[in-house]
């Protein structure tokens, strides 16, 4: 290996990982606070009433970043599995583990949100709409990973069973989407469009946009916060964990 | 059976599993009746206007069959993994792959496709018209096998796990989703007179699908599970 260049599989080992991972987490974690703030700011200040839906509709800036980030972390979450289960490299098993718990929030955050705007605008908590229907079964698929991986006592089994269970989601994840939206066409009539797109206004996209952005950032903060617990939990036996200073006190 | 065989093996594991079930004939038939007695159930929770129950019919055919082969599946690998009798299939000179397909082909005869005989019956109770018992059944006949082949994967994976039964229905249920979708979404189309075809279709297809990929994570699961 070229000496220019970092070594990246060294930080494939837990050990050498760890202190890089801590190091990371103030950066992103302040920047998630930053962008938050000012996504925030835009997104109850700046950005102008909607015409339609009047001030109901800003509750878009928190629900949209956590639709989007819901699936995408299903995707980074599936990738580190298969990952794993190519490599046999022990990090990222526990990286899939991490992150499940934050792409659940998310998915929840989103169910919830959406419940709330359709309230107003709708008239409704929920319908059977086909995009609310596959964020719910993607919440579904969170806790069945969440939970496969806490039932197996063996951490290297949960995370080997939890990646072919996270890539057998991956594969079913768009048949289901487009199965639902089928099902929707077939039983439902035009009661609620969502997707007519309404015509939005720059400074609400750019609001979205850093919202998304800082959804992004918390939740690499947040994962490789507790990628660090789980490393400490699994190596609490080796030496290196006894040379820590947070762990000797 | 004859060695080295692949097809003799499939055959081998599929006459063994069905042998194992006619031994012990009540708990091959408890799904069955499992099924008979949710699709019951639903009148007497609704109440029997013929209208409603028609409506609900396909439907509620459907979770009943899903449900009751998901009952089943806790008994798919369960026995022959505390036997020591799977760890031999892992170890022997046939691939895997053929074994598990047998096995999973083994429970379909024996859980699946009493389903699909007991659904036209409980059709009638429903006041299905002829046509569209025709549409469930041939639905049932190519929804249940991806019932079977996706189940497998989630008994797979919780192979000697505590709370193994719930643990399943949590993973395999969310997956079972495009099944039920196109099969009662057939016999809904089927009802309302614009042709059940396109759904059947698509139903084949998420059966070509599984029959291809889930043998595969069936079988990685099934070595995890063994390790």
């Amino acid at each position: 290996m070229s000496k220019r260049l970092i070594n990246w599989f060294r930080f494939s080992s837990p050990q050498a990982f760890y202190g890089p991972a801590g190091r990371m987490i103030p950066w992103f974690a302040a920047a998630a606070a930053i962008l938050a703030a000012i996504g925030l700011y835009i997104g109850f200040f700046v950005a102008p009433t909607d015409a339609q839906q009047g001030e109901a509709y800003r509750i878009i800036f928190i629900h949209v970043p956590a639709s989007w980030m819901s699936m995408f972390v299903y995707l980074v979450m599936a990738g580190w599995a298969g990952l794993g289960l190519v490599l046999n490299s022990r990090l990222s098993g526990m990286m899939a583990s991490a992150l499940a718990p934050t792409g659940a929030m998310f998915a929840f955050l989103s169910l919830w949100t959406g419940a709330l705007w359709g309230k107003p605008t709708w008239g409704t908590y929920w319908v059977w709409d086909a995009r609310l229907t596959s964020e719910l079964i993607l919440f579904f698929l969170y806790v069945g990973f969440i939970a496969l991986q806490a039932a197996i006592d063996d951490p290297r089994r949960a995370d080997k069973a939890g990646a072919v269970l996270a890539l057998v989601g991956v594969v079913n994840i768009p048949i289901i989407y487009f199965s639902v939206q089928w099902w929707n066409t077939l039983h439902q009539g035009a009661s609620v469009s969502l997707t007519r797109s309404p015509s939005m206004a720059t400074t609400m996209l750019t609001g979205m946009l850093v919202m998304a952005l800082a959804a992004w950032l918390y939740a690499i903060a947040v994962s490789l916060a507790r990628v660090r617990a789980i490393i400490l939990e699994r190596e609490r036996h080796s030496g290196w964990v006894h040379e820590l200073k947070e762990a000797a006190a | 059976m004859t060695d080295g065989n692949a097809f003799g093996a499939l055959a081998g594991v599929i006459r063994r599993d069905l042998l194992l079930a006619m031994r012990r004939k009540a708990d091959a038939l408890a799904p069955v009746f499992f099924f008979v007695v949710v699709a019951s159930l639903f009148p007497l929770g609704i109440g029997p206007e013929p209208e409603l129950l028609r409506r609900i019919g396909p439907g509620v055919l459907w979770v009943g069959a899903l449900l009751a082969t998901m009952l089943a599946l806790a008994r798919l690998f369960a026995a022959d993994y505390e036997d020591g009798t799977l760890e031999q299939m892992a170890l022997s000179p046939e691939p895997l792959f053929v074994l598990v397909l047998g096995k999973v082909i083994a429970h379909w005869l024996v859980c699946g496709l009493p389903l699909v005989i007991a659904a036209p019956v409980l059709a009638l109770q429903y006041g299905l018209p002829a046509d569209t018992i025709a549409v469930l059944a041939a639905s049932l006949v190519l929804g249940t096998p991806v019932l079977s082949l996706i189940g497998a994967i989630g008994a797979a994976l919780t192979l000697g796990l505590r709370g193994g039964g719930l643990l399943v229905a949590l993973l395999v249920l969310p997956l079972y989703v495009p099944a039920l979708v196109f099969g009662a979404g057939a016999v809904d189309a089927n009802l309302a007179g614009t042709g059940a075809g396109a759904h059947l279709s698509l139903l084949g297809a998420c059966l070509a699908i599984a029959a291809f990929f889930a043998p595969w994570a069936i079988t990685a699961a099934l070595r995890i599970a063994l390790e």
